[in-house]
């Protein structure tokens, strides 16, 4: 079965290099992507847009129906995740540690009669993986505004340079991850609770998707920006540029909510309560 | 674009993909596929696709690493069954 395998997978692997060869060769300015679709978008997508990055142009405007159901699978991914690992119980509060805070010392408390109250001086720890480490916490934590910030600028300047809504996106939640590893999943859920995943996911698509069918209610196609010129007060250039922000930050909300969910969900078990 | 550096990348590239799949240990699986997703972000930067290689790094190598990570943290060193 094994040797079946290898040589099935040998087998096409040599028919996908075979196949290979009829491809037009890199660059080539005679090939047949780069005949009419390609030279069009070089040509006009600045002036029917005022957008200079053309992936973005692409990306959120003339293929907005092709992101639009990405956001879609993304959004979809985090559901299924919650879905599939989220355990709603709290029965069954088994052995908690705590870490005496002035000592180092930790202790365990068996919880079957009664959960102890929280004293200023003892900090709950993982049962798992909790190491004590001052400068990696400090480092972490001064690290996770700056890091947001970039994230905000990414999906912002989308429109100049590379990144949007989707790298933004995730950089935002690597934030609210790294917080998670560095301190505790608790720590991380107290900032940002899981209602507020739930809440935000969808609502990044509703954005996407609603700012399309107000497109439509205005008269125009769906997805088509040049109809929102009315309400935003500008021409119909500047307010396809305008739109493409719009669904950008739908689609950097939709996917920031969507990171966490799926992180917290995977590293806690579905419990959200002891995590990485 | 330079042949060396990218023949050497796509060499990377290989052996980071085969080490992935023939490692036993999944948490050095893990770490494979995250250098074989850096790698192919270099690639896609020496190609000159700015965008999809900011893609790469940031959910290839970075935020599916941790979730691969955070789902070997939860397995068990010996399988059940």
């Amino acid at each position: 079965m094994r040797i079946l395998g290898i040589i099935v997978v040998i087998l096409t692997g040599a028919l996908l290099i075979y196949a290979m060869g009829d491809f037009p060769s890199w660059a080539d300015p005679a090939s047949p992507a780069h005949n009419h679709v390609s030279p069009r978008y070089i040509e006009k997508s600045l002036e029917q847009t005022s957008v200079p990055n053309i992936v973005t142009a692409v990306l959120a405007d003339y293929r907005g129906y092709d992101t639009m159901f990405e956001t879609t699978v993304v959004f979809a991914a985090g559901v299924v995740c919650f879905f599939l690992l989220r355990i709603p119980r709290k029965d069954e509060p088994t052995v908690r540690r705590y870490r005496h805070t002035l000592t180092g010392m930790t202790i365990r408390v068996k919880e079957t009669r009664q959960i102890p109250p929280v004293l200023e001086e003892f900090e709950r720890i993982d049962t798992l993986w909790a190491p004590h480490d001052l400068i990696i916490k400090t480092c972490c934590r001064i690290l996770v505004p700056f890091l947001q910030l970039f994230g905000l600028y990414v999906i912002a300047h989308g429109h100049h340079s590379p990144g949007g809504g989707f790298q933004g996106g995730v950089i935002l939640g690597a934030s609210m991850i790294l917080l998670a590893i560095s301190h505790d999943l608790r720590t991380a859920i107290g900032r940002m609770s899981e209602r507020v995943h739930a809440i935000l996911c969808p609502a990044g698509v509703f954005i996407y998707a609603g700012t399309g069918a107000l497109c439509m209610v205005l008269g125009l196609n769906f997805l088509d920006y040049g109809a929102l010129a009315g309400i935003l007060h500008v021409d119909p250039v500047t307010a396809r540029s305008h739109g493409i922000l719009i669904v950008e930050i739908g689609v950097g909300l939709a996917v920031m909510a969507t990171m966490i969910w799926i992180y917290n969900n995977i590293s806690s078990k579905g419990k959200y309560d002891e995590g990485l | 674009m330079i042949w060396q550096l990218d023949l050497a990348i796509l060499t990377l590239v290989v052996i980071a993909a085969i080490g992935a799949i023939a490692i036993k240990d999944l948490l050095g699986s893990a770490i494979l596929f995250g250098a074989y997703s850096f790698m192919m972000c270099l690639l896609w930067a020496i190609m000159g696709a700015v965008d999809v290689a900011f893609t790469e790094a940031s959910v290839g190598a970075g935020v599916s690493t941790v979730f691969f990570v955070a789902a070997v943290f939860r397995t068990t060193r010996r399988t059940k069954d």
